[in-house]
Parts: structure tokens; C-alpha cells; sequence
């Protein structure tokens, strides 16, 4: 029988994933704040610890992934046996896209933008780019953020941010994304303004 | 996983269907006994600790009833990838974590081609034995209550 040398996941599943998804919380209420969440001892070459983190903490079987990059096998073993996703084809039909390489990022418009009626059908994006600094780079404003806050995300295009705008003038639809860089994250709800 | 591919029917398939049966409705004593027997210990390290979840039984009655849920069972799993690569499996019904462990383990040892005819013999056959003569106990002590009913005949019907 073949076998594929799967990675362990985390250590206490349930407390660990608390933990994450408390980190994940601070990042969302608070856009533009930079948090490291504890990542699991072992993870796929393809995952940045951060990610890796948040896809344990996030992913299960009621939670359709749409996986892009380059090398993704280990990475789409690995999430089915700890987490239990499962994988949809179009990025419209999913609840979290996982993009491991901004090149391998589609136009946003593509992802599932929710309805008027139910919002939070939306796709969840999570991006992992090459670096996060705060302080820096896009302007932000909008709730959970006193003034304003910078954030600067070294990878994503000029058309990410137009197409991101274009999404998030449709609120309450709209397309939240986590961004995750080494042991890194930084969220960016819909209700977020981001300037140049 | 590549291992959804050996097909369901195979005879690899069935033989191990078969151990990993056995090794659940063991004794977690017996299988501890069985595991500090083992001449030759492999290292191993857990994918997935032993975790405890429910899953719905469903019953049928009679051979044309529909299925019906009969009610929540606890159930235990657990993966153990042994020192060679092997990934053994245990599911076991119960809360009791270490028999789910040693299930895994045990699955992945068998799995090893090397040994799997000498720990089937040394290791499934007697649990096999012990499974038998517990179920023939079971079966006796119900047979001893049980009661025949017989139609006698009473004479009116009898011309």
C-alpha cells in the first residue's frame, strides 16, 4: 500500500486552534495590527507557519477550500487528513480560498462575494505574501482602527487594491482577506478603506 | 490520499478490514499484554493524537425497514506513523485513548508484509479466540433462560 509522509498537525488540537483563532481575532477587529499565532511543529514546505496556523484553526468539513499555487499536493494531503475540507474546483464555490503565491491569485471578482440577504456567504481569502510591515505603505481607516493605520504588503499588484475597492463597494457584500507572511498575519476585512 | 485507490473489495482490503475489527472489540488489558510481548518495539510518533467524537449508529428492522438512527456512539481515533512510514489507523468504539493508540500502532505494524503472518498469529488469532469464547458466553447464558412454546393439542379439534 502506498503511503504518503504526511506531517503531524497540532500538538492539542483544541486549545492550540483556540489560541489561533484568538490571534485571528485581534487581527480582524483590530485591520492592519500584525500578530504571529503559534504555528504546529510540523508543516507542509509549501505553507508559511502562519497559514498553516490559521488553516488548522479555521478548516473543517463545513468549510469548502479552494487551493492555488505552485506544489500543492503535500499542502491539499495534509489539510485533508487534519482538517477535513473539502476541496472545490471554482473559487466561487468556496468558503476559504487558500492562495500560497500571489501570482497564482485570479481577478477577486471571481470568489464568492456573499448576497444582500446573506453577507457572510462570502469567500474568506487567505494570501500568503513575501513580507508584512506596519507603519508603512497603504493607508487604512474604518472600524476597529483609531485614525488611521499603514500597512504594507510586499507582492500584491495595483489591481489587487482596485479590485478589492470594487468588491468592498458592494457592502454588505464583499471579500475579507487574511494575509500571511512567514510567522506573520495581518487581516483586512470589507470594511476597511485602504488609500495609496 | 493515494490510498483511497486500492479498491474496497481487494483482498488486501478485506484482511485488514478484518484486524482492525478485532483489534477493536479487544480488551484494551489484552492488548497491552500483547504490546509489551513484542520482541521488537517500533519508534513511532502520532499524526493524529487519540480524539473522541460521536457518530450516529443506524439501525434497520426486519429486511425491509428503513434505516433508522438508532443513536450516538462515542468513538475513538487515532493515526500513529511508525519509525518505517507506515501509517497505522485505529477507530474504536469507547472513550478509552491508550486502546485506540495501541490499535493504531498494531495496524501498522500488520500492514509490514515481513510480519504480518507472524504477528497474526501471535497477536490476532488469540484475540480472536478470547472474542469467540466471550461471544459462545454471552450466547450460553441467554440460552439458558430461554423458553420453548409448544401448541399442544387439546381434543376438540381431534375427531
Amino acid at each position: 500500500m502506498s503511503q504518503i509522509a504526511l506531517k503531524a498537525g497540532f500538538d492539542d488540537s483544541v486549545h492550540d486552534s483556540q489560541r489561533v483563532f484568538r490571534a485571528l481575532l485581534d487581527a480582524m477587529s483590530r485591520p492592519g495590527r500584525i500578530v504571529t499565532p503559534s504555528p504546529p511543529p510540523e508543516l507542509p514546505a509549501a505553507l508559511h507557519p502562519a497559514t498553516a496556523a490559521v488553516c488548522l484553526a479555521l478548516l473543517d468539513f463545513e468549510t469548502p477550500l479552494w487551493l492555488a499555487g505552485p506544489d500543492i499536493a503535500e499542502t491539499r494531503a495534509w489539510l485533508a487528513f487534519h482538517a477535513g475540507c473539502p476541496f472545490v474546483a471554482t473559487p466561487e464555490q468556496a468558503a476559504f480560498a487558500l492562495v500560497t503565491d500571489v501570482a497564482a491569485l485570479p481577478a477577486l471578482g471571481d470568489f464568492a462575494l456573499g448576497s444582500d440577504e446573506m453577507p457572510e456567504r462570502s469567500t474568506t481569502l487567505l494570501l500568503q505574501v513575501g513580507r508584512l510591515v506596519a507603519g508603512q505603505g497603504q493607508r487604512l481607516s474604518g472600524p476597529g482602527i483609531d485614525g488611521t493605520a499603514w500597512l504594507d504588503v510586499d507582492g500584491v499588484t495595483a489591481s489587487f487594491w482596485t479590485e478589492r475597492a470594487a468588491a468592498c463597494a458592494l457592502f454588505p457584500r464583499g471579500l475579507d482577506v487574511i494575509f500571511t507572511a512567514g510567522p506573520a498575519l495581518a487581516a483586512l476585512p470589507r470594511t476597511t478603506q485602504v488609500e495609496d | 490520499m493515494q490510498s483511497a485507490t486500492v479498491p474496497t473489495d481487494s483482498p488486501e482490503t478485506a484482511a485488514r478490514q478484518r484486524w482492525m475489527a478485532v483489534l477493536a472489540r479487544a480488551e484494551t488489558a489484552e492488548l497491552e499484554a500483547a504490546w509489551a510481548g513484542l520482541a521488537d518495539k517500533p519508534a513511532y510518533r502520532l499524526l493524529r493524537k487519540p480524539e473522541v467524537g460521536l457518530v450516529m449508529a443506524r439501525g434497520r428492522v426486519g429486511g425491509a425497514g428503513g434505516a433508522f438512527n438508532l443513536g450516538e456512539i462515542a468513538v475513538t481515533r487515532c493515526a500513529a506513523q511508525l519509525a518505517d512510514g507506515r501509517t497505522g489507523f485505529g477507530y474504536v468504539g469507547g472513550r478509552d485513548v491508550r486502546k485506540c493508540e495501541l490499535a493504531a500502532l498494531f495496524d501498522g505494524l500488520l500492514q509490514d508484509g515481513a510480519r504480518q503472518s507472524a504477528l497474526l498469529a501471535s497477536v490476532i488469532a488469540p484475540l480472536v479466540a478470547a472474542q469467540e469464547a466471550r461471544k459462545a458466553e454471552t450466547q450460553n447464558d441467554a440460552a439458558r433462560t430461554k423458553v420453548n412454546f409448544f401448541a399442544l393439542e387439546r381434543g376438540e379439534d381431534a375427531k
